[in-house]
């Protein structure tokens, strides 16, 4: 199927189809995954290639999400290439795990196909089950379109292996409005993911030839030490990061950056926003551009390790930033990506205005033209001065 | 150790001290209690699976006494993840396993994988995590340290905690006997999932626990052994009668010692003549504030279940018909 798929040539599939082909390309040997809507269509179809005998792996057919994980960290642990994939209410029930799963340093990849989180149960999309696990301690990126979606789940592999990283990874695409619909894809051929992607080489795993003991507890003298050497596996990271991103862009001409910017050039006014409503947000840019207004749009793609410096760069020069998140802090004064950019910003002894936004909560729609109304409103809040901490756009009532 | 690694030693019954294996795979140093009876039947756990096998084990007493980083009193790849979930963690090893046997990555013998858990681990907060591993059929063995309460975090009840006892969450008070209900019967369940071989074992009848041990890891797919670990620090008893505890366990019926095998019940100790359930209740703290009746409802639930256990042994039909699953592919 994928292996047949010539390098160059635009195929339509349905995303969730794409990111199948993307981890049968990159050999993954052990899946461990429990049916969620709307993760579901990326792991029936790696079910049916494992079944057919197109991808040489082992299909765990667990009992929840929490197994998934579990199973997860036992087949990386055992020196297996381990992907999974879930969504919501899933992801939520990883939670305990995916902490230890980042601690151990085991690089499970992992497709987030972001829904909202209960109550009232939605199945639709925004990003408030990935912000409820932002704190896990994996490399997080968010991507935009089919394609995007399809680099980077093989890129993650890269990514997590390497041995100067050997941490989990997410890819974070939005739940129906990518992994449902039918997008022109270009793949990649078996030998050139191949030659991308080498086997995985484990750092350590369970073997009786060389007993190790994993998961051993700390006690109060070691656990901070513990943390920080988690935090600065993650930091450094980064690094690695862009040098496989870089070297994608060489092989693909497809270049990805950890924040990324859209006519922002002698822009004054700026949407930052993560995820596929980039793509919506753009064409309001657009609109208002060729009104002569001074507007442009920020990409965040890298999540974590959070890009402080790349942000900073993209937005000095602009007088105002309206960060669009889809995701509600409850109780707080500022939304995940609100509370990160202006934490970013913060320091700087000029800095634009940062007003936040929650928007396309539990699938609510959102078209360039919000964009614009929303615009409008932050531009007469930044004037007058912002009357509310942050604002739910669009809300009723 | 090789010697007593195969099959062949598992078909007859030999005790004879000197024919078990020397090697400690659980090595002393640990801080496991005084007279900690669990202690005991993980070193000759750890003797029956041999050198390559792979543990998994759950958060609980056993974990936190043996795992202090930077030590380790164990000497098999083991890795420990969560409370919950080790035997989902051993099905992602297994798995590995088949994938890395098929593509010729393994160097050496296929390892064995076993998982284990206490009490808590297992028939509560573990259950799921268990049913959905041996329902998949995984080939491993999990090992159950029954030590009938949480005593990691404080001597709690447990559904395993056996009727009466006293615990911190099953007080004994003028509205309460202490732990209200009958001991959840785990081993019941672990064979009504249709596994090929299931036990219970003791730390009072090490050659009985090994040999089910070796069996348990040598029979292909899943395979369930339930192990009483007598705790005198939450049984309130003293710490020179975990062995003698775990025999009168056996000796009044508490804890029959018997394994099933596709579906079949054998008692592997037989006790010619029961004693009463007072003698091993009775140098038992837990159980000091027992009365009459609730002794004699303990005796005679006892019997009853220990009779019904008699007439499976003795019964021409197994609990299932044995499921020989035809291969694909």
């Amino acid at each position: 199927m994928a292996q047949k798929m010539t390098a160059g040539k635009r195929i339509g599939m349905e995303v969730s189809i794409a990111v199948s082909y993307a981890v049968q390309l990159s050999r993954a040997e052990a899946i461990a995954a429990y049916p969620i809507t709307p993760q579901t269509h990326i792991v029936e179809h790696l079910s049916s290639l494992v079944a057919n005998g197109e991808l040489e792996a082992e299909f765990i057919t667990v009992e929840s999400e929490h197994s998934a994980m579990s199973a997860s960290i036992g087949s990386a642990a055992a020196g297996a290439r381990t992907y999974t994939a879930t969504s919501s209410q899933g992801l939520a029930l990883m939670h305990e795990i995916l902490f230890i799963a980042s601690a151990m340093r085991f690089p499970i990849v992992m497709t987030v196909a972001n829904r909202a989180l209960s109550g009232p149960l939605s199945i639709w999309n925004d990003h408030g089950d990935i912000m409820a696990e932002r704190d896990i301690g994996w490399i997080q990126v968010f991507v935009e379109n089919g394609q995007e979606a399809f680099d980077h789940s093989i890129m993650a592999f890269k990514i997590a292996e390497d041995h100067r990283v050997l941490l989990p990874m997410i890819v974070n695409l939005d739940g129906f409005i990518l992994s449902h619909v039918v997008e022109s894809h270009q793949l990649l051929d078996q030998e050139t993911v191949d030659r991308f992607l080498p086997p995985l080489v484990p750092y350590h795993r369970l073997d009786p030839a060389k007993p190790v003991t994993m998961g051993a507890f700390a006690m109060p003298e070691l656990y901070t030490e513990m943390k920080m050497a988690h935090q600065m596996a993650l930091t450094n990271s980064y690094g690695p990061i862009l040098e496989v991103w870089r070297e994608w862009g060489a092989l693909t001409g497809r270049h990805y950056q950890p924040v990324e910017t859209y006519r922002t050039e002698g822009a004054k006014v700026l949407l930052l926003i993560m995820g596929s409503l980039a793509e919506v947000a753009e064409t309001a840019v657009d609109e208002l551009q060729a009104l002569g207004e001074p507007v442009g749009l920020v990409k965040l793609r890298l999540w974590r390790p959070f890009p402080f410096e790349e942000l900073r760069k993209a937005v000095a020069g602009a007088d105002l930033v309206l960060v669009c998140d889809r995701a509600l802090s409850l109780g707080g004064g500022a939304n995940p990506v609100l509370a990160e950019v202006r934490s970013a910003l913060y320091p700087l002894a000029v800095r634009p205005q940062v007003l936040g936004y929650t928007v396309g909560l539990g699938g609510r729609d959102v078209q360039p033209a919000d964009f614009i109304k929303l615009l409008r409103h932050g531009q007469a809040e930044a004037k007058q001065g912002p009357s509310q901490e942050f604002f739910m756009y669009g809300v009723r009532g | 150790m090789d010697k007593f690694g195969s099959a062949e030693s598992t078909k007859f019954d030999t005790y004879a001290s000197r024919m078990m294996p020397r090697e400690e795979y659980f090595t002393s140093g640990h801080r496991s209690c005084q007279g900690c009876g669990e202690a005991l039947a993980v070193r000759w756990v750890c003797k029956a699976i041999g050198k390559d096998t792979i543990i998994a084990h759950a958060t609980g007493c056993m974990e936190i006494v043996s795992s202090a980083i930077p030590q380790t009193a164990w000497m098999h790849p083991w890795i420990h993840v969560a409370f919950e979930n080790t035997s989902a963690v051993a099905s992602g090893i297994d798995a590995a396993l088949n994938i890395l046997e098929r593509k010729g990555k393994l160097k050496g013998p296929r390892p064995k994988v076993v998982a284990m858990g206490g009490d808590g681990g297992t028939s509560d907060i573990g259950l799921q995590a268990l049913s959905g591993a041996l329902e998949r059929g995984h080939n491993f063995t999990y090992v159950c340290w029954d030590n009938e309460a949480y005593m990691n975090t404080g001597i709690q009840r447990s559904s395993a905690t056996p009727f009466g006892a006293m615990t911190t969450t099953s007080p004994p008070g003028r509205r309460s006997i202490g732990q209200k209900t009958w001991k959840k019967d785990m081993v019941a369940i672990a064979v009504a999932h249709g596994i090929p071989y299931v036990a219970t074992a003791s730390p009072g009848y090490l050659f009985d626990l090994y040999f089910k041990i070796r069996k348990a890891i040598e029979t292909p797919g899943p395979a369930y052994v339930h192990v009483l670990s007598v705790c005198p620090t939450g049984w309130r008893s003293a710490t020179d009668l975990s062995v003698r505890l775990a025999r009168l366990a056996t000796e009044t019926a508490v804890f029959p010692l018997y394994e099933v095998v596709e579906g079949r019940h054998r008692l592997t100790v037989e006790v010619p003549k029961l004693r009463p359930v007072k003698d091993y209740l009775k140098p038992q703290g837990r159980f000091r504030h027992l009365r009459e009746p609730e002794i004699d409802f303990i005796q005679k639930q006892t019997l009853a279940n220990y009779e019904l256990l008699l007439q499976k042994c003795k019964s021409s039909f197994p609990e299932f018909a044995p499921i020989h699953l035809p291969q694909v592919g």
